[in-house]
């Protein structure tokens, strides 16, 4: 039993609650904001030096003991990823100070930016499945405010398609939860592990894995992603900073979670399915990535070829493999959350979103094209960066198990990305100013330190590999053998 | 009860393939109830007393999947009061609500 597990969730929500009242205060909100988010990377840095030293923790709600009632477990996974939720939130909200806009400030964003991160936490944390469904659902409702505050006709039209897309992968999450009911008669996740291990995982188990796998594919972008290139270039750059960062990673979040823990029995069926369809993502998602002059898209496209990468190493499941998913989503989450900042930043310069009306701007913004620079290197996986150590270890992990050709496939991808990438910095900061039809405006302090905190860290993990690596292998062990997340949540 | 679940189900995605945008939110509602019914129906129908210790029955209900409904009920009435509000909102800036015209710009 240990309360500081539900501090990432509480805090935020309180948080949330008192911001409600100071509607038109807007510097009362923003320091709230940040003083709430300061003591959630408190605790998230106390949760995760606890499980550093003392191993998985948990808690029980009224201390109902597994397998009733509901369980938070945070084993190394849920704790780094909570942490690096928090930093990214935190550089996401700098970013927001200033760029977002007055009349949204005053339409409660600030608020369902803290609602957000409290279904973000709340779905790294929980150890029940029907748990893992309203924490979902918290975090898309908060998501749908924010992504049509401001009411454009463009956000309104992308919004419609978005909460359809999503009510109906709501509606298949529950209908699964409801088979996987009927069939275990249990809803905890380590429990839901034991049973199928005993019953064998036949024909209905798999069919009911498949069922959750479209769910999760649904709101990750994994294959299933239609809807995201559209929906994540309507909101202000902030706002699909956070989404790009957190939404789909914890989509993949619940993939990981779901077929390491529970269906892992037949990876015949299950995992080649997964392999296929991150094929599929990478490819579709690349070529995506360069048929586009659009900084909004080219960046949308590349959030789906990392998604993409990461079920990869999720399909060849070994220990490697799994090592390297954890260290990506580390580095994803935080360099495309860099990236859309920075992307922002662009579109905020130049006036335009398209690339060719973009060029020279080196000589104006230098620190923003390097650190651009950076963040496509890293993306790429060029070391000593922090994309390099990741897609080593998937790569390694899918090798070993013989997917060779999705491995040159993931490597094609990576250069593809890398290429688009490039050309977007070439396109924009390169080249002859052009005359602009509209003056862009200078950003601010406040935007470029978030950006600038956001590089340091990237080039941190690269460098402190080796560090950062006695984590990662640590969640990557509790991932590769679920007895130890089982153990620690039912023991008592 | 499974047929019935059937019939929600094929309904609800009737409405949805629609290209009206308000017989997609009601197609929605009813692929929720459908869902709701799925929950009560695979946790099986079973009678008995209340689960609750003081009854001294032989046999107890389980009292978890409707526990789950519920949630589920108050997350689909906020979710669908949302995307009603939307839409209207959307059909006021947009003046349209035929989904084959909300598709999206060329230019993008």
């Amino acid at each position: 039993m240990n309360n500081l597990l539900i501090l990432p969730l509480l805090i935020p929500l309180c948080a949330a609650a008192l911001l409600l009242l100071f509607k038109n205060n807007v510097p009362a909100q923003r320091r709230l904001s940040i003083l709430s988010l300061l003591a959630t990377l408190a605790a998230a840095v106390a949760l995760l030096y606890q499980v550093r030293t003392v191993g998985i923790q948990t808690l029980y709600m009224g201390a109902w003991l597994p397998p009733y009632g509901i369980v938070f477990a945070a084993d190394m996974l849920a704790a780094l990823l909570v942490l690096i939720t928090t930093i990214v939130a935190i550089c996401c909200l700098l970013f927001s100070f200033g760029t977002v806009g007055e009349q949204r400030e005053r339409s409660y964003y600030y608020s369902f930016f803290q609602f957000l991160l409290v279904g973000v936490n709340g779905s790294f944390l929980t150890g029940d499945l029907f748990n893992l469904f309203v924490c979902f659902e918290v975090m898309l409702i908060s998501s749908y405010a924010l992504i049509v505050l401001g009411g454009t006709k463009r956000q309104l039209r992308e919004t419609l398609k978005y909460i359809m897309i999503n009510i109906l992968s709501s509606t298949l999450f529950v209908a699964a939860v409801a088979y996987l009911y009927g069939v275990t008669g249990t809803l905890n996740m380590a429990d839901l592990s034991l049973r199928i291990a005993e019953s064998g995982q036949g024909g209905i188990l798999n069919v009911i894995a498949v069922l959750f796998m479209i769910v999760f594919s649904l709101k990750a972008g994994l294959f299933l992603f239609f809807w995201l290139p559209g929906s994540y270039s309507v909101p202000p750059a902030a706002v699909s900073a956070l989404f790009g960062a957190l939404l789909t990673k914890v989509g993949v979040y619940a993939l990981l979670r779901t077929f390491t823990l529970m269906f892992y029995h037949d990876p015949g069926v299950t995992h080649s399915w997964l392999a296929g369809m991150a094929a599929a993502t990478m490819l579709l998602g690349a070529l995506g990535a360069i048929a586009y002059s659009d900084v909004q898209r080219i960046m949308n496209y590349n959030v789906i070829v990392s998604v993409g990468f990461l079920v990869l190493g999720l399909a060849a499941a070994s220990h490697a493999a799994l090592d390297g998913v954890v260290f990506y989503l580390l580095h994803d989450m935080i360099a495309k959350a860099l990236l859309f900042i920075l992307g922002g930043l662009l579109i905020r310069i130049a006036g335009t979103s398209k690339l060719t009306e973009m060029g020279g701007l080196i000589r104006q913004h230098p620190a923003l094209g390097w650190m651009f620079f950076l963040a496509a290197l890293s993306i790429a996986g060029i070391p000593p960066l922090s994309g390099f150590p990741g897609k080593l270890l998937i790569v390694q992990g899918a090798l070993e198990q013989q997917y060779y050709w999705l491995t040159g496939l993931s490597l094609l991808s990576s250069l593809i990305v890398l290429y688009s990438l490039v050309r977007l910095f070439m396109g924009a900061f390169w080249g002859e100013a052009k005359p602009q039809a509209k003056a862009g405006k200078t950003p601010s302090f406040a935007m470029y330190a978030s950006a600038a905190g956001l590089t340091i860290l990237m080039v941190l993990i690269g460098l402190g590999a080796e560090w950062v690596y006695s984590f990662v292998s640590d969640a990557g062990n509790t991932l590769a053998n679920p007895d130890i997340y089982i153990q620690a949540v039912m023991k008592e | 009860m499974s047929l019935a679940i059937g019939v929600l189900f094929a309904v609800g995605v009737y409405l949805m393939l629609n290209k009206s945008l308000l017989r997609i939110i009601l197609g929605t509602t009813l692929l929720t109830h459908g869902v709701h019914l799925l929950l009560l129906t695979m946790s099986r129908l079973k009678t008995g007393a209340p689960p609750l210790l003081s009854e001294q029955a032989e046999r107890y209900v389980d009292p978890l999947p409707q526990a789950l409904i519920l949630t589920s009920i108050v997350i689909s009435f906020g979710v669908t009061s949302f995307f009603f509000v939307l839409a209207y909102k959307a059909y006021q800036k947009l003046g349209t609500d035929d989904m084959e015209q909300l598709r999206g710009d060329n230019d993008e």
